[in-house]
């Protein structure tokens, strides 16, 4: 594995063991976690401070009946699932991304927003949008601003902002206070995923594309 | 934005604090599993992982009906604290259990117990069922027949685990109650920024282990 720079915060982390988060942030959070063996440590210790939380729960009773329907529905399951050996899919989209993109990054409906940078916007319920954008190396990044969070993990390549340079794994947590301008390392063309909460704010002209960019 | 649409809860807290405390007598008179470790454990509490591995490998139905009798009362508990009324909750804790024994083979007593995996599952059954969305799951690491992990990260996981549920329980009323409320979905994100850097222990260090160890198990292959 690549050595990893930049991390999750505890609250996201919190928050994707406690299962309150929208399933795109969950979605970008699984993709860094299955780069990132640190951040799979912190989410499965928040995992087992709501196991601690279970196993405090004062007991409910259980309706008369409860375990014999389990266990015929044990007794009429197929066999086990059994766990097979996990070999990664793709080079590049690690399998919680693969869910969301048809299964292949050659699946993608790439659709262009100018300066050679192209998105493709995921499918996920509405409080937060994921997107995939591809950045042709060397391209700079409107400077834009948020209104709320935006998440962006590399994939491919490797862009550099005023927050530092982010490799593939790396995830950028910005908020709304910072304004940046990233821009893709000249080696390579830069895949990322990206996670809002809010449209971005773009500044200058690139604003009044912004209804037609979606972005 | 994130998380929890509705007002806070407003249950009574001395509530939610007293049934932290209340821990129930664990045990079973069908089950005579040995505590794996002789530490902090009680004598007579029975060693749960040792249960799931048992149906996990031998598709043990008593082992099953033992750790239903345990676990399956707290999930119902967590689902309704979790806003699922009493019929909800009774369904989904059969769904719950039901997965439990279908994907036993997913359990990895070196990197969580059989309370932290079950948490997981009805965790997920909740988003499901509540907000009718799959949760993004990370990529499985690698794992082989080879990766079975040994004893000492399972003992080792086991007393870390221990120790989370000790300081857990020995919080002020007002940090657990907070940390509950995170866990049954009913924080914000923002409120869930206050509920963390509580202390974790080295539960993190300890299954940070585990992972390397399996990754150069695959290594080696």
């Amino acid at each position: 594995m690549t050595t990893i720079r930049h991390h999750l915060t505890d609250d996201l982390i919190m928050g994707y063991s406690a299962g309150t988060l929208p399933e795109a942030v969950n979605l970008i959070i699984a993709t860094h976690v299955s780069l990132c063996d640190d951040c799979r440590a912190a989410v499965e210790a928040h995992d087992a401070l709501g196991g601690a939380v279970l196993d405090a729960t004062e007991a409910e009773t259980l309706d008369d009946g409860c375990l014999d329907a389990t266990l015929a529905m044990i007794r009429a399951m197929d066999a086990p699932t059994p766990r097979d050996i996990a070999m990664p899919r793709d080079a590049i989209a690690p399998a919680p991304l693969l869910d969301y993109i048809g299964g292949s990054l050659e699946a993608v409906k790439w659709r262009p927003v100018g300066m050679g940078v192209k998105q493709a916007i995921l499918k996920t319920s509405p409080e937060a949008t994921a997107r995939l954008l591809y950045i042709p190396a060397g391209t700079a990044m409107p400077d834009h601003g948020h209104r709320g969070l935006e998440l962006t993990l590399v994939l491919q390549g490797a862009f550099q902002d005023d927050e530092g340079y982010f490799a593939r794994g790396d995830i950028e947590i910005a908020d709304a206070e910072l304004h940046h301008t990233p821009v893709a390392d000249i080696s390579q063309d830069c895949i990322c995923l990206a996670v809002t909460d809010a449209p971005l704010r773009l500044k200058g002209l690139a604003r009044l594309a912004q209804p037609f960019l979606n972005i | 934005m994130f998380g929890a649409t509705e007002p806070l809860d407003t249950r009574d807290a001395t509530s939610i604090a007293a049934s932290a405390i209340n821990r129930h007598v664990r045990g079973n008179d069908r089950d005579k599993a040995k505590p794996v470790s002789a530490g902090t454990a009680d004598e007579n509490a029975p060693d749960w992982a040792a249960v799931l591995i048992r149906i996990r490998d031998n598709r043990d139905e008593a082992a099953f009906v033992a750790l239903f009798r345990h676990f399956a009362p707290r999930v119902k508990a967590f689902l309704m604290r979790s806003g699922a009324d009493a019929a909800q909750a009774e369904e989904c804790v059969q769904d719950v259990m039901a997965t439990v024994w279908q994907k036993a083979a997913q359990f990895d007593p070196a990197r969580a117990s059989a309370a932290t995996w079950i948490f997981t599952i009805a965790r997920n059954r909740r988003i499901d069922a509540l907000r009718k969305q799959k949760r993004p799951e990370p990529e499985d690491l690698p794992w082989g027949p080879e990766a079975e992990p040994d004893q000492e990260d399972r003992l080792g996981l086991q007393q870390e685990t221990e120790h989370l549920g000790e300081a857990l329980a020995s919080l002020p009323a007002k940090q657990r109650d907070l940390i509950e409320k995170a866990y049954f979905g009913d924080l914000t994100h923002s409120e869930i920024a206050e509920a963390t850097g509580l202390p974790l222990g080295t539960i993190k260090s300890r299954i940070r282990l585990a992972l390397q160890r399996l990754r150069h198990a695959m290594d080696r292959k």
